[in-house]
């Protein structure tokens, strides 16, 4: 059987495409790479990727500079409980060299290999057992695989669900891969459930991230304090509450009054026509103290 | 009714908590609090007896302390702290104040010598002369200008040695520092070891091999080696090696167990002249007498100390023979200081300051102890706490009994106070009176749990137990090795933990701690476990366990016996079970499949996460040994990230309430897990001292990792920022510590997880029907929905570590404890450290307790928990919850020990001390009599009416 692979990518809205063999060509260009693919019949699920905000995908590359911006490629190797790695799919990507030294990885695709008779079998064990599906990826992906591999796991039997899921986050600094998130897009509670996959196909989400930028300690001068609070007194309405909202303090103990009156009343009622002369101050005090509380 | 008191109650608290500051009035100083000073295992003594006036013995200990104690009470009398490595300085002997200082420029740390003329007199003008660095350095003693005095002789002899294997002689000018000649001989077996210096030309060095001691000799700027065989001396000899003492013309060998003197003859001929056992510790010799020199050698013998003072040149003469009683299991001798005094028969005396084992300073003197110091409590390593025992019937606790003459003084006494007429000593009085009536050292729990032992491990392998109302020892346990092999004499202690806590069954059991220690200071080595009783002090049993120790993890689950079981890790990776028993495997392979523990790898710049995998496989391996496979790895690049802090929740920590409400009637969702592991990574070239890169060159990084899945969940990047990071998490928070270089400000930033599945659950018809996933159970499986919020703040002061209070059910709110460089402990309210703070809070924030925004916290003098006092040499702080949910206890550790017990939101659930019960009871008193005469008064009425 034909090594099938699904190579899905979107890098804008409007295209949507996968091929039916694995090209380790070097392309240079996203117009021809996009063009290529054709359509297939078989893409049901477009793999999102993200990309920064600084490109705009219509930009064409053609004249970008080779050196400065170049196309890498680094495999997903995935390995079933305790058994050996091997290779589960490839990102490709552009590496963006900026002028101050820095890197960053853009333009993230996936092309996951689709599972073999063999590695089905596997990954059923693993779900019998809630044993673990691991993943790895290089920890630097110009020198793949760098220091070390950079490795995920998740309980087989998180995946399943009409197809297999998977969500990957992949944490960057530059061209070095720090961690990858592996799991399943949703929840996946405790006593997990014994579920085979009604496809055998994987439905990939990745995401890049990169580090946030601590916000910088805001800092005050003795004016701005000042003038803060001046605003503060002019523009700061209290905001209106609802009548209830405001007194409910004071309603609450008059209504109690007011029961206790009113139960207090129908004593007195009930008592006037059979009051005797000598006994009735006990009587209502017995009576009516189980009323009161 | 009863209601409404309740409420306008509650509301009387909460407004006098509204009052930020916490302080305490001058007269209620160690009402709560206790603090002790400590100086440390002491490395030198120097005694100053020769003046009339105070007799004291000055010390210089492992701690950077010096120190003058009282001979006579072993009070500390000065204290000062110093730098350890490149500086010199002087102190003035009376009052400690430092006379001049001198720092000698070295590039790179090494072993510096010091070397001091006898008789130093400040008048005359001696030089000093010390080695740093590769330089030998001439420093006058008056004002420490580095000068170059003439001595009486003018040629300063300076021995080294190149590469361990050659010797070099120089001879200085001391006039002018000049070198006048130098020459330098290849002794090719290698030299090893300490070197004793035995004349005046001559020294004593082992060779590499550890079997031959080589005499070398200097006279006149020539080099001669002479080698003789340890063997020749002693037969059947193993590694030598050369104790350390000063003995005019001999050394002191410690070989084979033995220690043995030897003599250095005129032409460098070795003879042996005296051997003692090993565990001998000896001084440096003392001039006594007609020319005479002395020295002291002490050593153990079952529970006693023998002293032994004898002359260096007759061996065979002792002057002084002493055997000492010890009240306590101490180890053996470690170090010996003498000195002698003229005794009123004109003979004589000698008294000794010698250091034990377990870093404890006792001074003896005609075969007593005079006074004894627990200095191994200076260097504290780990504590934990522990319930007192339970107070029974039978065991009554003696009450202090009163006369009513002594009752009635009391209460004159006290009146005296609250009218603001007591003298001093009236005011001392009433503070020990209160003392006394609150009974807080008694040896029993007590209804508020005020009243727990600190149980403290500290490096020398000692356990004490601390009263936490007096601070007294309760009791103290050296640690022994259970094996007694000659590798692992003293284990060294690591880390403490609850080993077996009795509650719901298993009452009777005395709880429990579990010591790990190690034998060596190799992570490989291998570690011993001791079980230690709490309540008695008594070891129960301890172990080899025969693997070393990376990592102690109590897992959440205790036996029918209520023993926690812990997985120790060991280097190769395997995990071992704790306690051996098939009722813990049982359990544990119960919960095999969901263990998983992590390793963080700080020179790689790795973390790894751990599952279990299988038994471990082999001869040597028990059922109790597991091997675990790796499911995740965070691999930090190496070129811009290394690791330098990182930090869990406290595993007890209790939380509240799950959510938070907002200002606008929002709720929020704690993201509350227990695997949530912070950590600070900073450029390498950052890692250095603040102010050594710029800022460009230097970034901090913050991630929360969760620990199951290896998931970052929260990454933060502070550009310009440099370590070092001090940190504090607790609940779903995290606050650390920083150097903002840009700002040249010290910043503290808060991060606060909130957690996002759980946000849809705010309807309360969906809580009322059922409708919510508040009680399903939370997989690190699931894809977190979570979100932060982080602010940032300046803070005026450096800081050495940071806690947290901890409450029995955690409603009180939370302060933060910082101990500053200062080396006191400040008390900020987390609500300073709010992340929601804004520059204008609405009146609804407000009254939530919102402050508004400042760009840096606060420094409230007032809030300084130690007050007046000083925790010097701070490095941790501990907290652990009293009963009463207001109040926590906390512990300071450095070289000195403070503890006191806060209440964060003041006392709102207990009455004050000083409550004046007869008060109330008189004022109830006085209205039920009140009542009974109006009503008897009505009834009178009432029936005068009716007869009318």
């Amino acid at each position: 059987m034909p090594n099938l692979t699904l190579v899905l990518f979107l890098s804008t809205l409007l295209f949507s495409s996968s091929f039916a063999f694995q090209s380790d060509e070097l392309l240079l260009d996203d117009e021809e790479f996009g063009l290529e693919g054709g359509s297939h019949p078989r893409s049901p699920e477009p793999v999102i990727t993200d990309s920064p905000p600084k490109q705009t995908p219509s930009i064409r590359r053609r004249y970008s500079d080779p050196d400065l911006d170049s196309k890498i490629q680094f495999t997903l190797e995935h390995a079933f409980g305790d058994s050996d790695f091997s290779s589960a799919g490839t990102f490709s990507a552009r590496l963006k060299t900026w002028s101050h030294g820095g890197q960053t990885l853009t333009k993230l695709r996936f092309a996951r290999n689709e599972f073999s008779d063999e590695e089905k079998h596997a990954f059923q064990n693993l779900l019998k057992g809630d044993d673990f599906y691991r993943i790895r990826l290089p920890s630097n992906v110009v020198t793949p695989p760098g220091r070390e591999y950079v490795i995920a796991s998740v309980r087989a039997r998180c995946l399943p669900r009409d197809g297999l899921d998977e969500h990957i986050a992949i944490h960057m600094d530059g061209a070095n891969i720090l961690a990858v998130s592996y799991g399943s897009p949703g929840a996946c509670p405790y006593p997990r459930q014994l579920k085979l996959p009604g496809k055998w196909t994987f439905n990939s989400h990745t995401i890049l991230k990169s580090s946030e930028q601590a916000p910088r300690t805001p800092i005050f001068t003795e004016e701005i304090l000042g003038s803060s609070e001046n605003m503060e007194g002019e523009a700061e309405a209290p905001v209106e509450r609802s009548f209830w909202a405001k007194y409910w303090m004071y309603l609450i103990p008059l209504g109690l009054i007011v029961m206790n009156a009113v139960t207090q009343a129908s004593n007195m009622a009930e008592e006037q026509p059979a009051g005797s002369q000598g006994q009735a101050p006990a009587a209502i005090h017995r009576g009516s103290a189980p009323r009161r509380r | 009714m009863a209601m409404a008191i309740k409420a306008s109650l509650l509301l009387l608290v909460f407004l006098s908590s509204a009052i930020v500051s916490f302080s305490l009035y001058e007269d209620q100083v160690g009402l709560m609090d206790w603090h002790q000073r400590y100086i440390g295992k002491v490395k030198h003594a120097v005694f100053h007896t020769q003046k009339a006036g105070r007799k004291r013995v000055i010390v210089s200990t492992e701690e950077n302390v010096v120190a003058s104690l009282d001979l006579r009470h072993g009070e500390i009398y000065v204290i000062t702290l110093s730098s350890q490595g490149s500086t010199l300085r002087a102190w003035n002997l009376p009052d400690g104040q430092m006379v001049w200082e001198t720092s000698l420029h070295s590039a790179q740390i090494s072993k510096s010598l010091l070397s001091v003329p006898i008789n130093l007199k400040v008048d005359k003008d001696y030089p000093i002369l010390a080695f740093g660095g590769g330089y030998l350095h001439a420093v006058s003693a008056i004002d420490g200008e580095r000068v170059l005095q003439p001595p009486e002789s003018s040629i300063i002899y300076v021995l080294g040695f190149l590469h361990s294997s050659e010797a070099v002689v120089y001879q200085i000018d001391s006039k002018t520092g000049e070198v006048v000649a130098e020459k330098s001989m290849v002794f090719p077996d290698g030299f090893s070891g300490a070197v004793s210096s035995v004349s005046s030309d001559k020294i004593v060095v082992l060779d590499s091999t550890r079997s031959i001691l080589v005499t070398i000799g200097f006279l006149d700027g020539d080099i001669s080696f002479q080698k003789t065989p340890v063997s020749d001396l002693v037969e059947d000899s193993g590694n030598a090696e050369i104790l350390s003492p000063l003995l005019s013309n001999m050394v002191a060998v410690k070989v084979n167990r033995r220690t043995i003197f030897v003599r250095v003859g005129g032409e460098g001929k070795l003879e042996v002249v005296d051997s003692l056992s090993d565990e001998t510790a000896m001084s440096v010799s003392l001039p006594v007498a007609d020319d005479q020199v002395a020295f002291a050698s002490a050593h153990h013998e079952g529970s006693k100390i023998q002293l032994m003072v004898k002359l260096v040149d007759d061996l065979e003469t002792v002057l002084l023979r002493e055997s000492i009683e010890m009240d306590q299991h101490r180890g053996r001798v470690d170090k010996v200081f003498i000195n002698n005094y003229i005794k009123t028969d004109m003979s004589n005396g000698f008294r000794a300051l010698i250091v034990m084992e377990d870093h404890s300073l006792l001074l003896l003197q005609q075969g007593a102890i005079v006074w004894s110091r627990e200095e191994g409590l200076a260097s504290v390593t780990d504590v934990t706490t522990a319930e007192l025992p339970v107070e029974k019937d039978g065991v009554s606790v003696a009450k202090v009994e009163h006369t009513l003459v002594d009752w009635l003084k009391g209460h004159m006494l006290k009146l005296k106070g609250s009218l603001l007429l007591a003298s001093p000593e009236d005011v001392a009085a009433i503070q020990e009176m209160r003392m006394k009536s609150s009974g807080r050292s008694k040896l029993t729990r007590d209804h508020n749990g005020f009243r727990k032992l600190f149980i403290a491990l500290t490096r020398a392998g000692k356990l004490f137990a601390l009263h936490t109302g007096d601070g007294r020892i309760v009791w103290s346990m050296l640690l022994n090795s259970p094996s007694k092999s000659e590798a692992c004499e003293r284990p060294s202690g690591i880390s403490l933990y609850q080993w077996q806590v009795p509650h719901h069954h298993a009452m009777d059991e005395n709880p429990s701690v579990l010591v790990v220690g190690r034998c060596g200071s190799d992570s490989s080595a291998p570690g011993v476990l001791s079980f230690v009783d709490v309540y008695t002090g008594k070891e129960i049993s301890s172990s080899d366990i025969g693997h070393s120790v990376v990592r102690v993890m109590p897992l959440p689950f205790t036996d029918s016996t209520e023993q926690r079981l812990h997985l120790i890790a060991d280097t190769e990776g395997h995990v071992h079970l704790y306690p051996k028993t098939s009722e813990a495997l049982s359990i544990f392979q119960r919960e095999f499949q969901n263990v998983y523990w992590y390793t963080v790898e700080g020179d790689d710049g790795i973390i790894r996460g751990h599952g279990m995998k299988s038994s471990c496989a082999g001869e040597t391996a028990d059922e109790y040994c597991f091997t675990t496979k790796e499911l995740w790895t965070v691999v930090f690049p190496s070129e811009s990230e290394k690791i330098i802090s990182t930090l869990t929740r406290k595993p007890n920590e209790v939380v509240h309430t799950q959510a938070k409400v907002n200002t606008d009637q929002d709720l929020l969702y704690k993201y509350v897990s227990r695997n949530l592991l912070f950590v600070a990574t900073v450029s390498p070239k950052g890692a250095g001292e603040i102010g050594s890169v710029t800022p460009e060159e230097s970034a901090l990084v913050v991630y929360l990792i969760d620990t199951i899945t290896g998931r970052i969940l929260h990454r933060l990047s502070h550009q310009g920022c440099q370590g070092p990071v001090h940190a504090v998490f607790s609940e779903n928070w995290v606050v650390y510590h920083y150097f903002n270089l840009r700002a040249h400000k010290y910043e503290v930033t808060v991060v606060e997880i909130y957690d996002q599945s759980r946000a849809e659950n705010k309807n309360v018809w969906k809580l009322v029907l059922g409708k919510h996933n508040l009680t399903a159970p939370i997989s690190s499986y699931s894809r977190p929905e979570m979100f932060t919020k982080s602010q940032s703040y300046f803070f005026a002061q450096s800081v050495k570590t940071i806690a947290v209070t901890s409450t029995a059910k955690g409603i009180t709110s939370k302060q933060l404890l910082i101990g500053t460089i200062g080396d006191q402990i400040l008390a900020l309210d987390k609500r300073f450290v709010d992340p929601r703070r804004t520059l204008n809070p609405s009146q609804a924030e407000k009254e939530e307790g919102i402050i508004p925004l400042t760009d840096s916290l606060p420094i409230i003098p007032q809030s300084y928990i130690t007050h007046s006092l000083k925790v010097e040499g701070l490095r941790g702080i501990v907290t652990a919850p009293a009963k009463l949910e207001s109040t926590t206890h906390v512990f300071a550790y450095g070289v000195d020990l403070f503890y006191t017990r806060l209440a964060p939101s003041k006392t709102y659930d207990s009455l004050a001390d000083d409550f004046s019960y007869a008060l109330l009871l008189i004022t109830i008193v006085a209205l039920v009599a009140a009542i009974y005469i109006t009503w008897v008064i009505s009834e009178k009425k009432e029936l005068s009416e009716k007869w009318r």
